[in-house]
């Protein structure tokens, strides 16, 4: 069904194979208008842009997209590869997906692939100056080329973008940002509400808004850069490190991506631990949103009654795996140790201490009549733009789409439990935010079915410390606390993988800040900053 | 009960004995000047220990507990850290009104804090318009925070100190209307007179709906006047790090740390004065047994103790509200508080002209 219909529009040139996911290569030129076909067509409707990759074949440069239909559910991924290694030159799908907008950017910054017609061409992560593109396979990494600079990057007022004009030359067109008059405000990269080093420049009128400009790359740490000289298990570490407040769920997607492509049939025991994890560990990654968006607002008193609670789940992720914010658990085939033998009766006392809590939360912020008027109505999300932007997790689900990935592609064992997948559509600030509430409670009741039953046996198959991935290309992705979670792997049947590229949940979240924050006041986009509820190094990655 | 103009007096006239009447009454201004300071400064450091310790409580934690027994040396130990720290020099300001700004704000509460009548005989300035003096003396603070803002070169600063001039000004219509309405009540603009003439009951009993009335609004915008949460968008230091002190260090920091606290404590006291009776002790008309029993109780423990309910309940709101919006914040007063204080005061005036009080 979706084979023929694709291929009723298949451009010339481009090539299609029936793997699963179908995948199709197209020609540069002729992508741009292919993608506006996949988009509207009414069978295809594939409109949410889940992942685009940059990529370094060896003898091109390109991206892969992977896409997905909200409609009908079907998946499939893109291939394009630019004609010219040296110069080489793509069309932006910006206008057609929006979440391209800082994908793109972040392939311009690795890989140099210029993005025609994009409005904004600057680096993302890195600096201004740097020199080379840093994940092409012929980047010189050596200190020559970019020494530690001492002086400070400048921030240009101005960007640009490479435009085609009527006769098909390609033109560099100067954008400016910021007038010389605008009362522009940095916040971040050190600000107590950015919940990291995120930096926004921000022009004001008075108290109101008026354009916003995300700076990320302060924390980037070239994960994807490492894993590609790391062998897989080595790899399993750094994605702790990504989004800390879904360590564990992170991890569980790539140790997935390569169970899958290894064939490796994970025992049912360690399927059970991994999801009693995955929920802890959502559990306290939401209790923690709770905290830190009442501190945004001023609650202050609020911040501690929801760390007081987290401590009681840190405290049982520590019992078991011996870390509390990153745990390091999960393994290939498995999890790394059985669970601590009183970790079911904590998660039972657990059951009964947080529900009376979160009433308690309701009592003093919920209902407050200052919190509501500040978080309703405010930064309003609506579904098609959350979806163009790829905003999934409970900021998606408020905004009325239904993308977790647990319902949607079941992993581990839910789908042996019962739980309900919050969906609020008003997509204000105040959605997302009963929305994780809601989620807690859902978390509760997952756990509440998995702690009596997991089974006895082996917590993990014995996986060698050296795997060879056989050639191809994989992806998977889990819901982790802040939206979905992918690993894209291609590998040549070596022991490093070829090409690691994580789908961070929080990307989007960020690109979406300007969308929500305009207009409203400053205040408000702390609201919306909190409510979004990105976690830095999971953009910076 | 015990009059401390038997002190004073007595003070007086030790120092008249043996120096000309000029220099005794200088150096009277000079004594009274030192008391007032070292009032003021132990005050604030109080309750800067009782803002800790309380809050500690509403979060589950225990506060500071190191210092001394129960922590009590702590401020005393932040405030000779504040004292020895350094001034940063910073470039780019204004730097005679950067160095005004934080002395300008102290002044000011400490004029304010010179008007209240602490006990029985106890006050340093009382003159028949003291009400109005005191009103006048505690808005000089939103110049020195104006100029804070404006001097210090700093966008978020400039931000904090427009949100506070908005805010203050907004506010001050609400104290001011609430206590005009408690002066239209008394009959007198004289804080000493006000005082004595609670002796039959509080002003909040006697004056019933339309003193409670102005009671509530008086502590709302007296919180908002003090730029406490959850009025404290000045400062708000999630959206602008630190507001209008952003760029302030050392000892000039601590005059907006130390102004804070103590304007927190002019406003209890105010508070007190007006509708709880200030010094006054707890009197209730045809029970004379009770009320001796009362008057042995010292007028300082009754104001102090008074003050302290207040600043307990603003506290309260401190650490139990979310900030509001610079919007709301303005629609709350020109919108709510204003109108209801208006017509508060027409009808505090029907219940006077009428002598609908008890």
């Amino acid at each position: 069904m979706l084979t023929e219909e694709i291929k009723s529009i298949l451009p010339e040139g481009a090539s299609f194979e029936e793997e699963n996911p179908a995948t199709i290569s197209v020609p540069p030129t002729v992508w741009h208008t292919f993608a506006r076909q996949l988009r509207d067509k009414a069978e295809l409707h594939f409109d949410y842009l889940a992942c685009l990759t940059g990529m370094d074949w060896g003898d091109a440069l390109g991206i892969v997209c992977l896409l997905e239909s909200t409609v009908h559910r079907h998946a499939i991924r893109v291939r394009i590869a630019a004609a010219d290694r040296r110069n080489p030159e793509l069309p932006s799908v910006y206008d057609v997906w929006k979440s391209a907008d800082l994908n793109e950017r972040e392939v311009f910054d690795f890989f140099g692939i210029h993005f025609i017609n994009h409005p904004d061409m600057r680096r993302l992560f890195l600096r201004n100056d740097w020199v080379g593109y840093p994940l092409r396979k012929d980047y010189d990494a050596g200190d020559n080329n970019n020494p530690v600079r001492l002086e400070s990057d400048e921030t240009p007022d101005a960007t640009f973008s490479f435009e085609e004009d009527s006769e098909g030359e390609i033109r560099e067109k100067e954008h400016i940002l910021f007038e010389e008059d605008e009362y522009v405000v940095n916040i971040g990269p050190q600000h107590p509400a950015t919940h990291g080093v995120l930096r926004f420049r921000v022009a004001l009128e008075g108290e109101n808004v008026k354009k916003l400009d995300v700076y990320c790359g302060y924390i980037h740490r070239g994960i994807e850069k490492m894993c590609e000289s790391l062998t897989y298990p080595q790899m399993l570490a750094l994605t702790d490190r990504l989004d800390y407040l879904s360590a564990h769920q992170n991890r569980h997607a790539l140790c997935l991506c390569i169970e899958e492509a290894l064939g490796i049939e994970v025992p049912e025991r360690a399927k059970y631990i991994r999801t009693i994890m995955d929920e802890l560990n959502r559990i306290s990654s939401h209790l923690l949103f709770w905290s830190a968006l009442c501190m945004d607002l001023g609650a202050l008193s609020a911040f501690f009654y929801g760390f007081r609670d987290r401590e009681k789940v840190l405290d049982m992720l520590e019992a078991t795996t011996g870390g509390r914010l990153i745990q390091n658990y999960n393994v290939i085939g498995g999890v790394a140790a059985d669970i601590q033998p009183d970790l079911v009766r904590q998660i039972k006392e657990f059951l009964v201490y947080l529900p009376p809590m979160l009433k308690e939360y309701h009592q003093i912020f919920t209902g407050n009549i200052i919190a509501r008027q500040r978080m309703q109505q405010i930064g309003v999300l609506s579904r098609e733009a959350a979806i163009s932007y790829g905003v999934t997790g409970p900021s998606g689900r408020a905004s009325g789409w239904a993308c977790d990935v647990r319902k949607k592609s079941p992993y581990g064992v839910y789908d042996k439990v019962e739980f309900k997948e919050i969906v609020h559509t008003e997509g204000d600030s105040f959605a997302r935010y009963t929305v994780r509430i809601e989620e807690l409670q859902e978390s509760l009741r997952i756990l509440e079915q998995l702690a009596d039953n997991i089974p006895a046996g082996d917590f993990a198959v014995k996986a060698k410390p050296i795997v060879k991935l056989p050639e191809g290309a994989y992806y998977k992705s889990v819901e982790a606390s802040r939206g979905e979670f992918g690993v894209y792997m291609e590998s040549r049947g070596e022991k490093y993988p070829y090409r690691v590229k994580f789908r961070s949940p929080c990307l989007p979240l960020v690109s979406v800040v300007d969308l929500l924050a305009r207009n409203n006041k400053i205040a408000d986009l702390i609201a919306i900053g909190g409510t979004l509820d990105y976690v830095v190094p999971d953009i910076d990655r | 009960m015990f009059d401390f103009t038997v002190v004073t007096q007595w003070v007086d006239q030790f120092l008249r004995s043996f120096l000309p009447a000029e220099i005794a009454i200088l150096a009277e201004f000079v004594l009274i000047g030192l008391c007032l300071l070292a009032g003021y400064a132990l005050i604030a450091l109080v309750l800067i220990y009782a803002e800790r310790k309380i809050c500690a409580f509403f979060q589950c934690r225990i506060g500071p507990d190191r210092v001394g027994p129960f922590g009590l040396m702590q401020s005393f130990a932040d405030m000779i850290k504040m004292l020895i720290k350094e001034l940063i020099d910073i470039n780019h300001v204004d730097r005679f009104l950067f160095n005004l700004a934080p002395f300008v704000v102290i002044i000011a509460s400490v004029l304010a804090f010179g008007c209240i009548p602490f006990a029985k005989g106890l006050q340093v300035l009382d003159f028949n318009v003291g009400i109005f003096f005191l009103i006048a003396v505690s808005s000089i603070g939103i110049v020195g925070i104006l100029l804070a803002g404006w001097s210090s070169n700093n966008k978020y600063s400039l931000i904090g100190a427009m949100r506070s001039g908005a805010q203050m000004i907004s506010y001050e219509l609400s104290i001011g209307l609430s206590i005009l309405t408690m002066v239209v009540f008394a009959g007198t603009m004289q804080l000493s007179i006000l005082v004595e003439n609670q002796a039959d009951g509080w002003f909040i009993f006697r004056g019933h709906l339309p003193a409670l009335i102005a009671f509530v609004v008086y502590l709302v915008a007296g919180t908002a006047e003090t730029n406490r949460g959850p009025f404290d968008l000045p400062e708000a230091d999630s959206e602008l790090t630190a507001g209008y002190h952003t760029e302030y260090s050392g000892m000039h920091f601590g005059f907006f740390y130390l102004a804070e606290y103590l304007n927190m404590f002019i406003v209890a006291s105010v508070a007190s004065t007006l509708f709880l009776g200030g010094w006054m002790p707890l009197h209730v008309a045809g029970w004379e047994g009770f009320n001796r029993v009362m008057d042995h109780i010292p007028s300082v423990v009754w104001f102090f103790g008074k003050a302290a309910v207040v600043i307990f309940i603003i506290m309260w709101f401190k650490w139990t509200f979310p900030r509001l919006r610079i919007d709301q914040l303005l629609r709350l007063e020109w919108r709510y508080l204003l109108p209801l204080n208006l017509l508060n005061l027409l009808l505090m005036v029907v219940v006077v002209v009428f002598k609908l009080h008890f």
